[in-house]
């Protein structure tokens, strides 16, 4: 620790910034330092370390003393560390925080990850020993360090192959990230960033469901990402189509085209308050109350829209797709009564896969216009095919 | 001088090597997927804290919202994040309520599959407070229950229903539940189904086939054998075997 000297925190004409990392500690050998949340530096000379809060604290470490380096992996309470073994302090070093020290490494702790890049890059910095080609003039001019214990004896250049892909990779990763921060800073970067965050946030879904099937587990979640994927582009709103039955009756266009088809997928049917859920998730934040959903539906049917309001005798209100149009219900039901001999709403539900309380009411309809007969036994409800019609 | 022909050793060597390459690739496949994760949490949780912050700047420019609804819908981020204000706490205006009732559509929606549109208001409480994000306040059943009161004038097809000392929410109405026709299928065979084989053979709750087979009775399908022995039978007449023939 008596190594380290205070300085102003500018960078040497011919010194260059190689790596940063917020959220370190310093440690003088195992003890703990006054240190403690701090901005790492790494520079082609120097290690540097800023003080968060205070600006103006800001202590070096020349390169050229680093005698090795060690990595301990965090553990179950503490964080990841790097160890940096030093020479002896070279006499006239300026001024520093800690005058004597009993330890000969210090140890960086890195309380917000980022270790694994930083010391890569530290080691890499450490051999290429680009603090030689000119010596820092005012800092610690001490004798270039003997050669650092080089185990892998990698050479001080850009290596192609594996390692160069994965530093690329690297790159990129970190270009991605700082892009996000960015972009998020505030509302305003992120108004101009739109389009690209957009495009990155489909890339990084698309990947992780190529990996791993679905971006998440939860069913609900699952659900929503798709609900609000059916966006639609222009809401109809009271600001931009006024008050009153027009702003209804654009409205009711509108559910009409977005509801269409999923009504037909889901059988023809689907109740309000489904619909309430589908039409908001597709407005996104433009918000449309109960009530104006209702007063939009109660429009459909004057319009001559392709689905139409209903509600049954129990309460529930649906939308219903006016392809199913009564008398093509009824000729069907009666054709189907004909071809079975005679049918209970029961079995009717599981020929059609209909719910049973939809069977019944359409047999039912078929009755009232003389397509079908009943008979009412103490066994059920069961229709026949109207042959006082067809045969007398 | 000629080169010697590769030996076993150098065909080792190289198969050790291609191992060794191939567990690199994966290890790197592993990392970037690791890192894909963080960003994914990174999109997240930045995206909800605008969705909470600047919700009316949003709304103000056209393209923006879809922009930020297309982030938000491929993240899966609800973009409805409005607080219970004190003018909602005391009398139910804004958006909140609003929003939590398309938040608790959207569970039962995406639930129903497997529940046939029968939820617990707990488990529903849980669902939503999980969807609605890390930002989210804590949700009553009190909450609840209110915005499921706004939504009362869509009609009777989403109900809540006391049991017990709790609260079933029902969202698919008996017009549009399957649940019947599944119970049919089932008695099928021997004519008739118990609540227990039921709740068996389709892993449904016992609430839901009981509510089930309740209606069928209600509405005349369904027999109640009391004497079938440990729990009554419901036996469908149209399905029952015909007796008339007799058995050879």
């Amino acid at each position: 620790m008596d190594r380290f000297s205070w300085c102003d925190g500018s960078l040497f004409p011919d010194e260059h910034l190689v790596e940063q990392q917020g959220g370190v500690a310093v440690y003088d050998g195992h003890d703990k330092t006054p240190f403690i949340s701090g901005f790492l530096m790494l520079t082609t000379h120097r290690l540097m370390w800023r003080d968060q809060k205070n600006r103006n604290c800001v202590i070096t470490l020349p390169l050229s003393i680093v005698s090795g380096l060690d990595e301990q992996p965090s553990g179950f309470t503490k964080s990841a560390k790097i160890v940096v073994h030093l020479q002896p302090a070279t006499p006239g070093q300026p001024p520093g925080p800690v005058t004597h020290s009993a330890h000969s490494f210090i140890r960086l702790s890195f309380r917000e990850l980022g270790q694994q890049e930083f010391y890569r890059s530290f080691k890499e910095e450490v051999k290429k020993k680009r603090w030689e080609s000119q010596a820092p003039q005012g800092g610690s001019n001490s004798a270039p360090a003997p050669s650092t214990s080089n185990a892998q004896g990698l050479l001080p250049r850009q290596r192609p192959g594996i390692v160069g892909i994965e530093r690329s990779l690297q790159a990129k990763n970190k270009e991605t990230n700082k892009n996000i921060s960015q972009a998020f800073h505030d509302l305003r970067n992120l108004m101009e960033k739109a389009k690209e965050m957009v495009n990155l946030s489909k890339t990084i879904a698309t990947k992780i469901k190529e990996k791993q099937g679905d971006i998440t587990e939860d069913e609900t979640v699952k659900f929503k990402s798709y609900l609000l994927s059916m966006g639609i582009s222009n809401p109809v709103t009271r600001e931009t189509h006024g008050e009153g039955d027009k702003y209804y009756s654009e409205l009711a266009r509108q559910l009409s085209t977005l509801l269409t088809k999923p009504i037909e997928d889901s059988g023809g049917m689907m109740t309000l308050t489904d619909v309430y859920c589908r039409v908001n998730r597709a407005r996104g934040m433009e918000l449309l109350s109960p009530e104006d959903l209702l007063h939009a539906c109660e429009l459909m049917e004057f319009l001559r829209l392709p689905i139409k309001l209903r509600t049954f005798d129990s309460g529930v209100s649906v939308l219903q797709a006016q392809s199913q149009n009564e008398e093509e219900l009824i000729t069907e039901t009666s054709d189907m009564v004909q071809k079975q001999g005679h049918l209970t709403s029961e079995q009717l539900a599981q020929l059609l896969g209909l719910s049973v309380v939809l069977a019944k009411e359409r047999l039912l309809m078929a009755e009232k216009m003389g397509g079908v007969c009943r008979d009412e036994t103490v066994e059920g409800l069961n229709f026949y095919p109207n042959r006082f019609l067809t045969e007398i | 001088m000629s080169r010697r022909p590769a030996g076993i050793a150098a065909i080792k060597n190289k198969s050790l090597a291609q191992a060794k390459y191939k567990d690199k690739g994966s290890e790197i496949a592993d990392n970037q997927f690791a890192q894909m994760g963080k960003q994914m949490e990174m999109f997240k949780s930045n995206l909800e804290d605008f969705a909470a912050k600047h919700r009316d700047d949003i709304r103000k420019d056209a393209e923006f919202r879809l922009q930020f609804q297309e982030m938000c819908a491929s993240i899966g981020v609800d973009p409805l994040a409005s607080s219970k204000g004190f003018w909602a706490e005391m009398l139910g205006v804004g958006d909140f309520y609003y929003e939590l009732g398309i938040q608790i559509v959207e569970v039962c929606m995406a639930t129903s599959k497997r529940n046939g549109g029968l939820i617990g208001i707990d488990e529903l409480r849980r669902k939503v407070e999980a969807s609605r994000g890390r930002n989210s306040q804590a949700i009553s059943i009190d909450d609840l229950l209110r915005a499921i009161k706004k939504l009362k004038i869509l009609g009777n097809g989403f109900s809540v229903h006391k049991v017990g000392g709790s609260f079933l929410v029902q969202s698919v109405p008996g017009e549009l539940t399957l649940d019947h026709t599944i119970v049919l299928q089932q008695a099928q065979e021997k004519g008739h189904v118990t609540k227990s084989g039921l709740v068996n053979t389709l892993s449904w709750e016992d609430e839901r086939a009981r509510r089930a087979l309740d209606f069928m009775v209600k509405e005349g399908l369904a027999w109640v054998d009391h004497q079938g022995g440990s729990e009554n039978s419901f036996w469908f007449p149209s399905l029952i075997p015909d007796f008339s023939v007799p058995a050879s």
